[in-house]
C-alpha cells in the first residue's frame, strides 16, 4: 500500500525525477525544522506536500526555493546534483516558487513586481513598456479582466495579487513550480480558476509541489502526496491507493496507514 | 531597521471624522483640478506641493512688501537650498528602503574639513606641489567624494551586512565624524581655499564670479528644453510601440511647455540679478567696457552650486528610475523579504545608498565651504535635520518605499523658502525653528490624512 518514492503513476520506473530532495537537514537554532526528509518530483506531476502547522512543509520547500539552504542534504535537478544558495540560483534551474505570503512589493506596480529581480532592459535603462507588455500577456492568459497595470499592487484585491504572483512564477519558462497554499486566501471562483491552471500547468510538463492544508484540494490535484509530520517525512502515497481518512491520519497521528489502528482510525472521526 | 514616524500604514484604518468631512469638502472642490491633472498624467503630490510653495512665496511677497519675489533674494534662495537639496536626493533613498542617515551633516563636516586640508595643506604643503594649481579644485573634489562614499558605504556595510540599526550606526557616526573634525588642525579654521575651488559656493573672487553668466545660462535652460522634448517623445514611442494609450497630445504639449517655461523663468530670473556694483566696475575694467553713469547691469545668471544640484538631481533621478539599483531600493523600502525571495542582494544595495548619500555629503560639503571660503568646525551642524524634512516634506514616507527625487528638491526649496522669508520678516532665530518645526509635523500629518483617503 505504501509505496515511498515510487515513480508517480503513468511514468516509466527508473525514468529520473525533475527534482530531489535527499535527506534534507534544517534547524533553527535547537529547533529541528526539518528531519532528514527525501522527496521527488517528476515532470509534468504535482506532488502535494501537507502536514500540519509546524510540520516543516515550507521550510523544506525554502530549500528548493534557495530562500533558506539546508545544513545538510542533496538538491539533485534531473540527478545532477545543485547548490542552491540563494533564490536566484533556484530560479537560474528553472525552479520557480510561489510563496504563502505572495511576496510582492506592495508599491511597485505589476509589471514591477512580475520582473523583479530580473527586469527587462533597453540600453542599461529599465524597459519599463516592454515589462508592461509581457506582464499585460501573461497575467491576461490568468485574469482577462486584470486591468491595474500602473498602480502599486497593494490596492488591488487578493485574486489580482495571487495573480501576479503567480504570473511571475510562470513567465520566466518554469520547470518546477512550488505552490504554498496558492488557494488559502481565494474565493472559490478564483480557486477554480487556479486549479484550472495547476491542470494545465501540468499538462505543459510542469512538476509541481503543492503546499497546502486543504486535503481536498490536494486529492483533487495531485498524482502523489508527501506527508510531513513534526519535520520528518511519515511517507509519500500515490493517491490512487489511499483513502482521505488515512491521509488525516498520517497527517495528524504522524504514522503510515499499516500501523494505524482501527481505533485510531475510529477517533479521527469523533 | 530605521526609526518609523507613526502616521501612515501603521495607522491605517484608524476613524477620523472630524479631519476627513473637511478633506472630503476640499477633494469634492477640487475634483474639477485633480481631473485635469490626471488627463496631463500629473503627480498630484508633486503639484500639491509647487502650490503649496507658490502660495507660501506669494504670502511673503506680500507681507515684506514686494522683498521676496526679486531677482536678490530668489538667486539667494536658490543658492542656500542647494546643499540641503543635494544631500536630500540621496536621503530619499536611503529613507525609501527603510532607513536613515543622522550623520550627513556630521559626514559633511568632516569631509569639509578633509578638503580644506587637501587643497590648503596637503596639496600645496605636504606634496610640496604649490597653492593655486589649475587641478587643485577637481582634485580635492575628488578625494571628498571618493572619501564620502567610502566613509558613507562603511556606514551602509555595518547596517546592511552587521545588522545594525542605521539609526544606531549613524546616530555613532554624528558623533564620530564631527570628533574626528578636532584632529585636523585641533579645530582650529582653515582659510583660504583655492580660488578656483571658491567658485563652487557661488560667490565672487575678484572679477571671478561663481555663476554661469548670462549666455551660458540662457544656453543650459535651452539644451533641458530639449532634453526634456527628447524624454516626452522618446516615453510616447516607446508606449506607442506596445500600443499603450498615451496622452493626448494637447496634454502631452502643455505639460512640456509648463516644464519648459519653468526652466527658462529661472534662467530669466537668474539673469535678472545684477553682479554686485563693485565687482561689475572690476570686471568693466578688465574687459574694457565702458561704465555708463547708472551703473553697470551684469546678468549674474545661474550660480554654480544650483548647477551642481541640478545635475546630482538628474544623476540621482535617473538611478532612481530608470536603473535596476532605483528599482531594488524601492523594492526593498516595499517589502524587505519579497526582495530578498526575488533575488536581488539587499544587503549591498542598502550599502550603496549610504555610499551615495556620502559622497552627496562631499558635493555639499565643497559647495559650503567654497561659499565661506573656509572649513569651521560647525560646517554641517544640523543639516541632517534639513536634510530629513526638506526629504520627509517633499513625501518621502518613513514606512519605506515611497518617496521622489524631485519632492525632496521641492521639499528643501519649501524650508528654504521659510527660513529666508522669515529673515526678510525680521522673524528671530528660535521662532523660525519653532515655525519649521510645526509646518514638518504638520505637512506630514496633512500628507498621511490625504492618503489614507486615497487609498
Amino acid at each position: 500500500m505504501i509505496t515511498p518514492t515510487t515513480p508517480a503513476p503513468g511514468t516509466a520506473p527508473g525514468r529520473v525525477p525533475l527534482v530531489e530532495l535527499r535527506n534534507i537537514h534544517v534547524a533553527f537554532g535547537g529547533v529541528r525544522a526539518v528531519a532528514g526528509v527525501t522527496i521527488d518530483l517528476h515532470a509534468g506531476e504535482v506532488v502535494g506536500v501537507v502536514g500540519g502547522n509546524g510540520a516543516g512543509k515550507t521550510t523544506l520547500m525554502r530549500t528548493l526555493s534557495g530562500a533558506r539552504p539546508p545544513d545538510s542534504g542533496q538538491i539533485l535537478v534531473n540527478g545532477q546534483p545543485v547548490a542552491i544558495g540563494n533564490p536566484r540560483e533556484a530560479k537560474a534551474l528553472g525552479i520557480e516558487t510561489i510563496y504563502q505570503t505572495l511576496a510582492l512589493a506592495d508599491n511597485l506596480d505589476a509589471p514591477a513586481n512580475v520582473f523583479l529581480g530580473r527586469e527587462l532592459e533597453a540600453a542599461t535603462t529599465l524597459d519599463d513598456a516592454a515589462m508592461e507588455s509581457a506582464t499585460r500577456k501573461v497575467i491576461g492568459r490568468l485574469n482577462p479582466n486584470f486591468k491595474n497595470f500602473k498602480t502599486p499592487v497593494l490596492r488591488l484585491s487578493g485574486g489580482q495579487r495571487q495573480a501576479v504572483a503567480i504570473a511571475r512564477a510562470i513567465h520566466f519558462n518554469a520547470r518546477a513550480l512550488i505552490m504554498d497554499e496558492p488557494t488559502a486566501a481565494l474565493g472559490p471562483a478564483e480557486t477554480a480558476q487556479v486549479h484550472a491552471l495547476i491542470r494545465q500547468l501540468k499538462s505543459e510538463g510542469i512538476g509541481i509541489f503543492l503546499v497546502s492544508h486543504d486535503i481536498h484540494d490536494v486529492f483533487d490535484l495531485s498524482e502523489r502526496i508527501s506527508v510531513m509530520y513534526h519535520g520528518r517525512l511519515v511517507g509519500t502515497v500515490n493517491k490512487n491507493d489511499v483513502t482521505t481518512d488515512e491521509v488525516l491520519g498520517m497527517i495528524i497521528l504522524g504514522k503510515p496507514p499499516t500501523k494505524l489502528t482501527r481505533q485510531e482510525l475510529a477517533e479521527l472521526h469523533g | 531597521m530605521g526609526v518609523s514616524v507613526p502616521g501612515e500604514a501603521t495607522t491605517e484604518g484608524q476613524p477620523a471624522p472630524p479631519i476627513r468631512s473637511g478633506v472630503d469638502t476640499v477633494r469634492s472642490a477640487l475634483a474639477p483640478v485633480t481631473d485635469v491633472l490626471r488627463r496631463l498624467e500629473v503627480d498630484t503630490r508633486l503639484f500639491g506641493m509647487v502650490a503649496a510653495l507658490a502660495l507660501i512665496w506669494i504670502g511673503f511677497n506680500v507681507l515684506s512688501g514686494g522683498t521676496f519675489l526679486t531677482a536678490r533674494n530668489l538667486w539667494n534662495l536658490s543658492v542656500q537650498s542647494a546643499s540641503i537639496a543635494i544631500m536630500a536626493t540621496g536621503m530619499v533613498l536611503v529613507i525609501v528602503s527603510r532607513n536613515i542617515d543622522l550623520s550627513v551633516g556630521s559626514m559633511l563636516g568632516f569631509l569639509g574639513y578633509t578638503m580644506a586640508m587637501t587643497q590648503a595643506v596637503w596639496i600645496p604643503q605636504s606634496l610640496g606641489l604649490g597653492l593655486e594649481q589649475p587641478y587643485t579644485w577637481i582634485l580635492t573634489l575628488l578625494v571628498g567624494i571618493v572619501l564620502g562614499a567610502a566613509i558613507g558605504g562603511a556606514q551602509g556595510f555595518v547596517v546592511a551586512y552587521g545588522g545594525v540599526p542605521s539609526f544606531i550606526v549613524t546616530l555613532g557616526g554624528l558623533l564620530v565624524w564631527r570628533g574626528l573634525i578636532f584632529r585636523y588642525a585641533q579645530g582650529q579654521t582653515i582659510a583660504p581655499l583655492d580660488t578656483t575651488f571658491q567658485m563652487l559656493g557661488g560667490g565672487t573672487v575678484g572679477t571671478r564670479v561663481g555663476a554661469l553668466g548670462e549666455w551660458p545660462s540662457w544656453t543650459l535652460g535651452l539644451v533641458l528644453c530639449i532634453a526634456i522634448g527628447y524624454a516626452q517623445i522618446t516615453s510616447r514611442r516607446r508606449k506607442g510601440r506596445y500600443g499603450f494609450p498615451v496622452r493626448p497630445l494637447w496634454a502631452e504639449v502643455l505639460v512640456g511647455a509648463a516644464a519648459c517655461g519653468a526652466v527658462l523663468g529661472t534662467v530669466w530670473v537668474a539673469n535678472s540679478y545684477p553682479l554686485p556694483p563693485n565687482v561689475a566696475v572690476l570686471y568693466a575694467q578688465e574687459h574694457g567696457i565702458p561704465v555708463p553713469p547708472g551703473g553697470l547691469f551684469i546678468p549674474t545668471g545661474i550660480a554654480f552650486p544650483v548647477v551642481i544640484m541640478l545635475g546630482v538631481t538628474l544623476v540621482v533621478t535617473f538611478l532612481a528610475t530608470r536603473r535596476r539599483f532605483g528599482r531594488y531600493v524601492y523594492a526593498i523600502g516595499g517589502n524587505p523579504d519579497a526582495a530578498a525571495l526575488a533575488g536581488i542582494n539587499v544587503r549591498r544595495t542598502i550599502m550603496l545608498t549610504f555610499a551615495l548619500i556620502g559622497s552627496l555629503a562631499a558635493v555639499s560639503a565643497a559647495v559650503q565651504t567654497a561659499r565661506l571660503n573656509a572649513a569651521v568646525t560647525s560646517l554641517g551642524v544640523q543639516n541632517e535635520l534639513d536634510v530629513i524634512s526638506a526629504a520627509v516634506i517633499g513625501g518621502t514616507s518613513f514606512a519605506g518605499g515611497i518617496g521622489t527625487v524631485p519632492g525632496a528638491i521641492l521639499g528643501a526649496v519649501v524650508m528654504q523658502s521659510l527660513r529666508s522669508g522669515m529673515v526678510l520678516l525680521l522673524v528671530d532665530s528660535p521662532t523660525q525653528d519653532i515655525v519649521v518645526g510645526i509646518v514638518l509635523v504638520v505637512a506630514v500629518g496633512l500628507d498621511a490624512v490625504v492618503r489614507r483617503r486615497v487609498s
